[in-house]
């Protein structure tokens, strides 16, 4: 490949805005100026799919209606442990409306031991799918079909399932294995005794360092504290679920999914079809927070009812379905151990937690400890603890939530015990330029310098401050593509896999490829969600915004480039003489001459130019030997609470969360994804918790009634800065902010509720009782 | 099968001939030919979602005429059995003679609830026990032998009973009725003979020791027509708090109403009720006591708060509630003194 050198611009503007001159590719495009200087990319512009969206236009996989359409329900395990000793599908059948029984048989990788069902390890464990005319007749005929189980003994509790006599969860090492863990991790589940697995003491930024006992020797100052999170499930407002059309010429599957072309290669996989004969189309998508990577169980069963009764086949699931079965975020026990200089030098990290994903691995604490502050001697040992609970899933950020909630509360108790304002202590040991921006420009915004030290707030209600941080790396696929076609009445269609997961993909692919052909990002139609185009990445690990804009920019550069060289033979001329600008295609040295773009085309011999584009490694390399884009994704939030110390009473008033993305490609939809980030954190610290029956292993709250999610009035005042920072990395510079939105919010909010009343509170949800507990107000 | 008949009552004569049993009754025995009342559908419909009730027929009296009406004179308030808790929450009367009972209304699930739910079916709606609401969990109310909330070890209980918890631990859903009773009101009651009866709020709820299939007394037939309640003394002052951990929308944690008569600072009547605090709403007679023909003081009002939770058995994971019934007993007696 033939490169040339561009200058970019680098770094934050308004702190360092400077130049850099990079080697790039011939066929991707030059550089562009920070965002003041360009017209669709950095604005506030509206989502393309905002009107179809709120008039209900849009229309979601769980709206999907086929002709001859059958509608499917899974029956569910009501017990937590056991074998099933018989299944009696003879009355479910004979309901009339009922076209097709599936009960699901072992697998290799289950083993072979006793009769063909798998093993029940968790109440809800799928076991059949009824596909019938409605979904009314299907849960009549689930209802009616008889099943006799063998219980055995269980254990859901996480300390419990670590106790020696603990009934266990899989007596062999795992072999298969649901999503629940962290990007780019893979967790063990061949090492461990018991229902331990692990410990992980690793990940892609290497393993332990230095020496922790001399780190410790050398510390003034030192902080132990054990924290404790609890499970949390995913709650998307669209469950999860797949409407299937398995025709003899290709098997067609609408999937509320964040990953179509994940979902088709899976299907594809289990099947054994050539992945062209799979098509998965997801073209809205009701939120999916990491739980929606897999075709899931649901996936085959309707591939499987849909071969059996020769129909398309729905099968959404439903809310408490969704909260037993279908992902959530591992709780964790965390003990982190913290040594520092006086000046506040960290000099030794020890970290060891153990979490569960019920019957999934995948319950670290993420690299939060390992890679935030500089720190020369580190160490971490994180285990899974399997219980016979629904499998994890990956969450906003897997891992990283829980270990911010340890971290960065131990930063805090070592500012104060260093005595340092624990925004200076982290202006000491953090390095990232980034977040020394934010944290300057967001505690301007808060008003931090108006904090009073911890507890002496007055009165009954006392309020408080907190701030925290996060990291989160910058992931890039490199296997992504967008198709850019320009026809030949100047309209423009982008093509890809890729989905919009909620966040605005479709609108800043618009702004993207608008920008480069000087058209208004409306002027663009997208098509995205479809694996009839080219692959795209899943919407996970924040890696969208920088894995598919520079190819959609590549894409519309190149065929723009294709459609200059047709007018500049005409205009006899050179292509790079011309450009697009405000809707006309102008030569730069004779202004006069232009033409509008719509009639720019109408010569072409072939009715479009069509490019498919996918993009390079960064422009100048990832950082070695982890193989990441350089930077990452750092976030400072503020937060301020009132505690009402008579009656626990916990209400955030006041969040200011600072974020940097790179170049930010749409202001307004990076706001409303910070806006969501915090709005789940808040949940997080206060609200959402999987409440488990012991005796029973059921899972009790599995409703949104019982199950706290923050309506209205527990929504703050949420101020988002998005501090702009430019790397030079590809050809739009720009980065996703969904993980990172996430991270900080809830220790912010512990770390406020500490200032407020000054005891400290290690284990979340804070709730009422939890407040009234720590101000030692509850006798027995 | 959740397949039923639908029955649209038009008077309530209409109404308590087609119905056939109560919803506690068929939930604890179930008879599969039950044919229930339904006002505001709210939580008769939750049950037959939750695989609770099975009913043959719903009977809806939501639009039976002449039960939507609320009316206040020298003798009281009288609120129909159709009216909605927004109806009430948005009556003046209520709202300036009936401060607590406001309060109340206006603390109730959301305001989209409020819209839907009427008075009526807001007394007489089952409790909200995540046990009992599972119909995986065959508990005391629903004909089994067991309390799972409250087992010490295994039960999740931390919204449960911390008074009147010996058998079934529940705590009665509806934080209208704590302001109710402490207003001393009552319900208007027709059976299937079409004769009426004035049923005092104190006599018309059900403890689970008296009878742990029900939480109150309506029997087969019975339909509530109407709430009234005295006309407030102008002396009377009153309080009401719901303490919850989502101020949207939540069940209570623990709410206090109190109504009394004052003379200058010397209270001359009063009543103190507690809402989730007992399987059925509750008077804090020992309380009340305290502070009876006397000044209302920090001193008293502390030790009236005391005495309210003396008798208090927390379960293993709702100690909390006693320092927060406290904290509002106390917090209301030095509002109204």
């Amino acid at each position: 490949m033939e490169k040339r050198k561009e200058i970019f611009p680098f770094g934050i503007p308004g702190h360092n805005l400077s130049e850099i001159e990079r080697e790039i590719p011939n066929d991707e495009p030059p550089a562009w100026p920070v965002n003041d200087q360009l017209k669709e990319v950095g604005k506030r512009v509206n989502r393309i799919d905002a009107r179809a969206k709120v008039t209900g236009e849009a229309k979601y996989t769980s709206d999907m209606k086929l002709s001859g359409m059958l509608y499917a329900k899974f029956l569910r395990s009501n017990i937590p442990h056991g074998s099933i000793t018989s299944i009696d599908t003879s009355e479910a059948e004979k309901v009339p409306g009922v076209h097709g029984i599936h009960i699901i048989t072992k697998n290799k990788e289950d083993g072979m031991v006793g009769n063909e069902y798998p093993e029940i390890k968790y109440v809800g464990q799928p076991i059949a799918g009824v596909a019938a005319e409605s979904l009314s007749i299907a849960k009549d005929a689930v209802a009616m079909i008889k099943i006799e189980y063998d219980p055995k003994s269980f254990v859901i509790d996480l300390e419990e399932a670590m106790l020696p006599d603990a009934p266990l969860v899989f007596k062999e090492p795992i072999q298969r294995q649901e999503d629940g863990g962290d990007v780019g991790v893979v967790h063990d589940g061949s090492k461990g005794q018991g229902n331990l697995r692990g410990p992980t003491t690793s990940s892609f930024y290497g393993g332990p360092r230095g020496d922790l006992e001399k780190g410790f020797a050398e510390a003034d100052v030192m902080v132990e504290n054990t924290y404790r999170t609890q499970v949390h499930t995913h709650m998307p407002l669209e469950t999860h679920g797949v409407v299937i059309d398995w025709k003899p010429e290709e098997m067609l599957v609408y999937a509320s999914t964040q990953n179509t072309a994940g979902v088709r290669n899976e299907l594809a996989n289990y099947f054994e079809l050539p992945k062209s004969q799979v098509r998965v189309i997801c073209d809205f998508m009701g939120g999916g927070f990491g739980a929606k990577h897999s075709a899931g169980s649901f996936g085959p069963m309707a591939a499987i009812l849909s071969k059996k009764t020769k129909r398309p086949v729905w099968l959404m699931i439903d809310r408490k379905e969704e909260h037993l079965a279908e992902g959530n975020r591992p709780s964790s026990i965390q003990t982190l151990k913290i040594g520092a200089k006086r000046d506040g030098t960290l000099t030794a990290i020890q970290q060891k937690s153990h979490g569960t994903a019920g019957v999934a691995l995948g319950a670290g604490v993420g690299r939060i400890a390992q890679i935030l502050y500089d720190c020369p001697n580190f160490k971490t040992e994180q285990y899974d603890v399997l219980t016979h609970a629904g499998p994890g899933a990956a969450w906003r950020a897997p891992g990283n939530v829980q270990g911010a909630f340890g971290v960065e509360q131990a930063i805090d108790e070592l500012a104060e015990k260093l005595k340092m304002d624990p925004l200076a202590l982290r202006d000491k040991i953090d390095k990232s330029e980034v977040r020394k921006v934010e944290r300057s420009r967001g505690a301007e915004l808060f008003g931090w310098s108006n904090r009073k030290p911890a507890g002496s707030a007055s009165g009954i209600i006392k309020k408080g401050m907190g701030v925290a941080q996060s990291c989160w790396p910058r992931f890039v696929t490199l296997n992504s593509s967008i198709e850019v076609r320009i026809l030949n009445d100047g309209s423009v269609e982008v093509r890809g896999s890729v989905q919009d997961i909620g966040t605005g993909t479709k609108t800043i692919l618009a702004q993207v490829v608008a920008e480069e052909l000087g058209l208004k990002t409306t002027d663009i139609t997208v098509r995205i969600g479809d694996t009839l185009f080219p692959d795209g990445p899943g919407s996970g690990g924040s890696v969208v915004t920088q894995s598919i804009t520079p190819p959609a920019r590549n894409a519309a550069y190149e065929a723009k480039m294709k459609l200059f060289n047709q007018i500049a033979t005409k205009w006899e001329t050179e292509a790079s003489k011309l450009e697009a600008v405000d809707g006309f295609i102008i030569h730069k040295d004779d202004r006069s001459k232009k033409i509008p773009f719509k009639e720019a085309l109408r010569g072409m011999r072939t009715s479009q130019i069509s490019v498919t584009a996918s993009r390079s490694n960064d422009y100048g390399g990832f950082q070695q030997p982890w193989g990441l884009a350089y930077g990452d994704l750092g976030s400072v939030q503020f937060a301020e609470v009132s505690v009402n110390t008579n009656t626990g009473f916990v209400k955030v008033d006041r969040v200011v969360a600072a974020h940097s993305c790179g170049r930010p490609l749409n202001m307004s939809q990076l706001e409303s994804q910070v806006n969501g980030g915090v709005i789940q954190g808040i949940s997080y610290a206060l609200y959402e918790n999987r409440v488990m029956d012991k005796g029973t292993g059921h899972f009790m709250n599995a409703n949104v009634d019982q199950y706290k999610v923050p309506y209205s009035m527990e929504i703050p005042e949420i101020e988002v800065i998005i501090v702009e920072e430019y790397g030079a990395l590809s050809s739009t510079d720009a980065y996703g902010i969904g993980e990172p939105a996430n991270i900080a919010t809830a220790v912010a909010i512990a770390n406020a509720v500490y200032n407020a009343i000054g005891v400290r509170i290690y284990e979340i949800p804070i709730t009422p009782a939890s407040i009234l507990k720590a101000l030692n107000k509850i006798y027995e | 099968m959740n397949k039923f008949s639908w029955y649209e009552a038009k008077s309530v004569e209409d109404a308590v001939k087609q119905v056939n049993n109560t919803v506690s009754e068929e939930l604890y025995l179930p008879s599969g030919k039950a044919a229930i009342f339904k006002s505001g559908g709210i939580d008769v419909l939750d049950l037959v979602k939750e695989g609770l009730i099975q009913p043959k027929t719903i009977v809806n009296v939501r639009n039976i005429p002449g039960l939507n009406k609320i009316s206040f004179d020298d003798n009281g308030l009288r609120i129909g059995a159709n009216v909605t808790l927004a109806e009430i929450e948005g009556n003046e009367a209520v709202k300036t003679r009936y401060a607590a009972l406001h309060e109340a209304v206006a603390h109730a699930a959301t305001p989209q609830l409020r819209n839907m739910s009427t008075i009526a079916g807001n007394l007489a709606q089952r409790t909200r026990c995540w046990y009992f609401r599972s119909s995986d969990h065959p508990c005391f109310r629903k004909g089994g032998d067991k309390c799972f909330a409250k087992h010490s070890e295994t039960g999740q209980n931390e919204n449960h009973a911390i008074l009147e918890n010996d058998r079934c631990v529940s705590v009665y859903a509806s934080s209208v009725a704590t302001a109710l009773l402490a207003y001393q009101g009552s319900v208007m009651i027709t059976n299937g003979k079409m004769e009426s009866r004035q049923v005092p709020l104190s006599e018309f709820f059900v403890a689970p020791d008296q009878d742990v299939s029900r939480e109150n007394i309506l029997e087969p037939n019975d339909l509530i027509t109407e709430i009234s309640v005295p006309a407030p003394d102008m002396n009377t002052k009153s309080y009401y708090s719901k303490q919850v951990q989502r101020a949207s929308y939540d069940w209570s944690m623990a709410d206090v109403a109190i109504v009394a008569q004052m003379n200058g600072d010397t209270c001359e009547k009063i009543t103190i009720t507690l809402g989730a605090a007992a399987p059925i709403p509750i008077r804090a007679y020992e309380a009340e006591k305290i502070v009876l023909n006397k000044k209302i003081n920090e001193e008293r009002a502390t030790r009236a708060a005391k005495v309210a939770m003396e008798n208090a058995k927390p379960l293993s994971k709702n100690s909390y509630k006693l320092p927060l019934f406290e904290s509002i007993i106390k917090q209301g007696l030095l509002e109204i003194a």
